[in-house]
């Protein structure tokens, strides 16, 4: 059998003649490093082992330097990157864990697993922490939805998600879906997981205690998957079909096996160490176990349960089986723990044992058939700092004026042309298909600013939300990255929640171009210094490179995904209008931006200029005003002011209520812009009108602008801009356009 | 009075229904595992919703296989209250604990949102408390809702009451719009949407309660009958 198996494999000569090493994204250089680590050239397993380890999905070697930009640490992360996932307080010995992952490759050549194996991953990081998964949400994006191979896309990815995170049992409540001509042939699907824990029941991935036994859980390991990380790390081209064998095949039933007995373990108390198998599956657990305890790893490849006959060591060591975990116990445990598993079907081997010489060594057939430093493995892939150089086209956009189109002035078609607009359009074709009440605890559900999951036995509540948007970062990222960070503090705090961390997941094209690496620095930048000045560390998150084909790189995609913290459900606040009568505050200050706005995009065809400006000092006092009216029981109703600027929001709030509204908006802008400008730091409140006056002073005393443009009234939207009529259209009709546009693409 | 929620391997309203019946009645109740052989000390089985056995080959057909469903139908022979909700309707058709069969949505995709019933029999032990004819809103969750029954069975539901519950607007193709039944004996009810979710106006909506205050009703009004005599 060995025998067979070296006949197909290459040999280490081979390997170094042949250049192999190259076909698995290894270069001349980093070969000879890796021969320089071993004393001597590497054999096919481990060429592989390193190839996997040193891919930009794992070992970050293209973007670390800026990912150190990121503030990582504040009074509340008890965990920060490095971890399955991070981990923030939130009083009463009670934690939150999440993180945002990305399965973009996969999900573009298999959209249906591509996208159940990322929702399955993430949900194994979360409970390999220890914590019980409590919620999901999603980041899409996809080209534009009239494309036939988009609505096939579009319409799997969902499926997806829906088959993997119904049938677990994991409430999807939140997320985006967005369309736009750069990601045709590249969508994007991060997935993000939410879960709650006990300070003391914190787990972290370590091969700990000498002499103690490692364990393998979960279904057998097959050919599938097999160098999913090293896929992941270039682009996409026609070949990236036929490489269609890398992407995994995801057993939801599976893996709520697996969490349900992994949680029931770790309740025990008796484990040492526990990490999930994700990329590079059993290389990357066992080599990043290994090293953060400081220690070695023996893996005996033969105790591994296998669903295919003759896996080679290669095969097991890359194979990205999904459902699978590896954890450490001491020796005298050994029988509790298997007993767990036993009771819930699931399959428990001892595969190795934890050394103390610091190497990763592999036995096969009697073999050793791998041996290499872990710190090699883990620590020592070169990190590059890559050039970067301005985009020509960032240079000409300085020029554009973005107010220079001629006047719109049917403003109620505009705005339904607007709301039709597939991104802009309520979603509720998406999330019908997931399970978002399963666990009974969703109390804002998908389509508002931010969902809101509750926590029993308690009158908190956690709310979480994704944003980015992508023109804006392409546009210019580092504004970008601010407004995307801020966008989803608004939603946090829109829906009664102060923000508390991120988790980022950096979707970009290929950074061995100048221009794109520009684009990833300013816009980490961007994020940075906004995370900074709003209190919302990075506590973790997920780097995507190479998303980019033969028509050109996507839009630069920094997905910010956020968790604040409800601090009494009182206070819990939703977008739409809640009576007649009730009076409309626009807080923040409308300026002609039109620079990435849906309107340009939309109704002008075009997406350039400038983006609008953000000055987060003003930001973070609109914020922190807006948490201070809500926790003190003014605000009816918030909505934050995103694509399609201030008409879109009063029609969201109007549709969500069932509500009409009279508003008179005192602006010198020309009514097109003032309606449809997409200016930063801007949140529409609703208040009753014996609130109102309170509401108004209290925004006032804190310092940030406000104009009382309506009230709540009838079953029209009606609009007045600088005195003169605007539009006026049925709330019922701009219901219709918002809601029918994906269901009628998709049939 | 007794609950048992049963747990299956894939059973994920597990929890939900074990806290709607701490939260509405605050009567004891208890996981009992797919592997029990004994249900004697329950007066009310739930069995929840999820995806039992990953509802592989079809929903429900492995799990009626399982030791605990011989004590299930026992409990129903005794006149026991079982109630199977989503999936646990399901496998209580295909354990033939009640009639019909549910087939995958009209939509052929999952659907998860808000539904108005209208309740068709407000004499069934789990529903006194509701108004005859009144609508209340339960949320569904489900791909294969799709309730079918042949006509001789149709009528004989018809004719003895069975139909509980029915759709104001039907999401998923049911015959006759049919959102839940009842065996003929009425103490068996199986439903596609979730009263257990619907027991927080914080959550959506309370209309589930009215279940679960009236089975401890009916029970009550049996035990006290029964104590007397």
């Amino acid at each position: 059998m060995s025998q067979q198996v070296s006949a197909k494999e290459p040999n280490a000569e081979q390997i170094a003649q042949q250049q192999i090493y190259k076909q698995m994204g290894v270069s001349d250089s980093e070969y000879e490093l890796i021969c320089g680590f071993l004393g001597r050239k590497p054999n096919y397993t481990e060429i592989g082992v390193f190839s996997v380890m040193w891919s930009e999905h794992c070992a970050y070697k293209n973007s670390k330097p800026l990912l150190r930009r990121f503030p990582t640490s504040g009074p509340r992360v008890l965990m920060g990157p490095g971890e399955g996932a991070g981990i923030v307080d939130i009083g009463d010995n009670q934690a939150v864990v999440f993180k945002i992952e990305s399965h973009n490759h996969p999900s573009a050549v298999e959209p249906y697993q591509g996208a159940a194996t990322g929702v399955g991953g993430i949900i194994r990081d979360i409970f390999s922490m220890g914590a019980r998964p409590v919620a999901l949400l999603n980041s899409l994006r996809f080209g534009k939805l009239e494309n036939e191979r988009v609505k096939y896309l579009f319409e799997h990815v969902v499926s997806g998600i829906a088959g993997y995170g119904n049938c677990i049992g994991i409430p999807t409540v939140g997320g985006e879906v967005v369309f736009d001509d750069s990601y045709d042939g590249n969508p994007l699907v991060n997935a993000m997981c939410v879960g709650l824990i006990d300070h003391d029941k914190i787990q972290r991935g370590v091969a700990k205690g000498v002499g103690n036994p490692v364990f393998y859980v979960g279904p057998p390991t097959g050919r599938d998957g097999i160098h999913g990380a090293t896929f992941a790390s270039e682009e996409l081209t026609e070949e990236s079909e036929a490489k269609r064998t890398a992407v995994q095949v995801g057993d939801p039933f599976m893996e709520k096996l697996v969490m349900e007995a992994c949680l029931e373990l770790i309740d025990t108390g008796i484990v040492l160490g526990i990490q999930d198998m994700g990329a590079a599956g059993l290389t990357c657990s066992s080599a990043e176990m290994a090293s953060k305890a400081g220690n070695g790893l023996e893996l005996y490849l033969d105790q591994v349960p296998q669903r295919e006959e003759g896996m080679s060591a290669y095969e097991m060591m890359l194979s990205e089986s999904q459902e699978r975990m590896l954890f450490v116990v001491e020796p005298k445990d050994e029988a509790q723990a298997m007993e767990i598993f036993e009771r819930w079907g699931v399959i428990c081997s001892k595969v190795g044992k934890v050394t103390d010489d610091g190497r990763l060594k592999l036995f096969h057939h009697g073999e050793i058939v791998g041996d290499m430093p872990v710190t090699a493995l883990v620590d020592e892939c070169p990190i590059y700092d890559k050039p970067s150089a301005v985009p020509a086209y960032y240079e000409q956009n300085a020029a554009v004026d973005t107010l220079r189109y001629e006047e719109v002035t049917d403003l109620g078609g505009a705005l339904e042309k607007v709301l039709a607009s597939p991104s802009v359009s309520s979603k509720a074709w998406v999330y019908d298909q997931y399970d978002y009440m399963v666990r009974t605890s969703t109390a804002v559900r998908p389509g508002s600013d931010a969902a809101v999951v509750t926590i029993r036995g308690t009158r908190k509540g956690l709310a979480m939300t994704t944003d980015c948007n992508g023109r804006f970062v392409y546009l210019d990222p580092e504004v970008g990255g601010k407004i995307a960070v801020s966008e989803a503090a608004r939603n946090i705090v829109c829906s009664g929640a102060e923000p508390l961390a991120i988790t980022d997941n950096l979707n970009f094209g290929s950074p061995e171009k100048p221009e794109i690496f520009w684009q990833m620095e300013r816009s980490v930048d961007g994020m940075a210094e906004a995370c900074r000045v709003l209190d919302a560390p990075v506590i973790g998150g997920n780097v995507s490179l190479y998303n980019e084909n033969a028509k050109g790189a996507i839009y630069p995609t920094p997905v910010v995904g956020m968790v604040g913290l409800v601090h009494d459900t009182d206070h819990i606040t939703t977008q739409g209008f809640k009576a007649e009568g009730d009076v409309i505050l626009l807080l923040g200050e409308t300026r002609g931006e039109l620079g990435g706005s849906e309107f340009q995009a939309t109704v002008h065809g075009v997406t350039e200029g400038r983006p609008p400006q953000l000055d987060l000092v003003v930001e973070k006092k609109l914020l922190d005003t807006v948490l201070g009216a809500i926790q003190h029981g003014l605000v009816a109703s918030a909505h934050d002011l995103s694509e399609g600027g201030l008409a879109v929001a009063l029609a969201e709030s109007c549709i969500s209520g069932g509500l009409g509204a009279i508003v008179e908006f005192d602006s010198t802008l020309r009514p097109d812009v003032a309606l449809f400008s997409e200016s930063q730091s801007r949140i529409l409140l609703s208040a009753s009108a014996e609130q109102a006056e309170k509401l108004q002073d209290f925004i006032v005393s804190r310092g940030v602008p406000v104009q009382r443009i309506g009230r709540v009234a009838g079953e029209n939207l009606v609009i007045h801009v600088g005195g003169a009529s605007a539009l006026n259209r049925p709330v019922e009709g701009l219901k219709r356009v918002w809601e029918d546009t994906i269901p009628c693409l998709m049939k | 009075m007794k609950f048992a929620v049963l747990v299956f391997p894939g059973s994920n309203c597990d929890i939900d229904c074990y806290k709607a019946v701490e939260d509405t009645i605050g009567e004891p109740v208890d996981y009992v595992w797919h592997t029990a052989t004994d249900l004697s000390a329950y007066d009310c089985i739930l069995v929840p919703g999820g995806f039992s056995y990953g509802d592989y080959l079809r929903c429900g057909a492995i799990s009626r296989f399982a030791p605990v469903m011989a004590e299930v139908a026992k409990a129903a022979d005794q006149g026991k209250y079982v109630l199977g909700i989503c999936n646990g309707f399901q496998i209580l058709t295909e354990a033939g604990l009640l009639p019909g069969t549910l087939r995958r949505n009209m939509s052929l995709k999952f659907r998860c949102h808000d539904t108005v019933l209208r309740v068709e029999n407000n004499g069934n032990p789990f529903t006194t408390q509701y108004a005859a004819g009144e609508e209340i809103t339960i949320p569904i969750a489900h791909g294969e809702g799709n309730y079918y029954c042949d006509e001789a069975t149709h009528a004989q539901l018809k004719k003895n009451n069975q139909i509980i519950f029915k759709y104001v607007n039907n999401p998923n193709g049911s015959i006759d719009d049919i959102a839940g039944i009842s065996n003929e004996r009425g103490n068996v009810v199986g439903m596609m949407p979730h009263p257990e979710r619907a027991v927080d106006s914080l959550l959506g909506s309370d209309d589930g309660k009215k279940m679960f205050t009236s089975i401890l009703k009916a029970w009550r009004d049996r035990h006290e009958s029964a104590s007397v005599r």
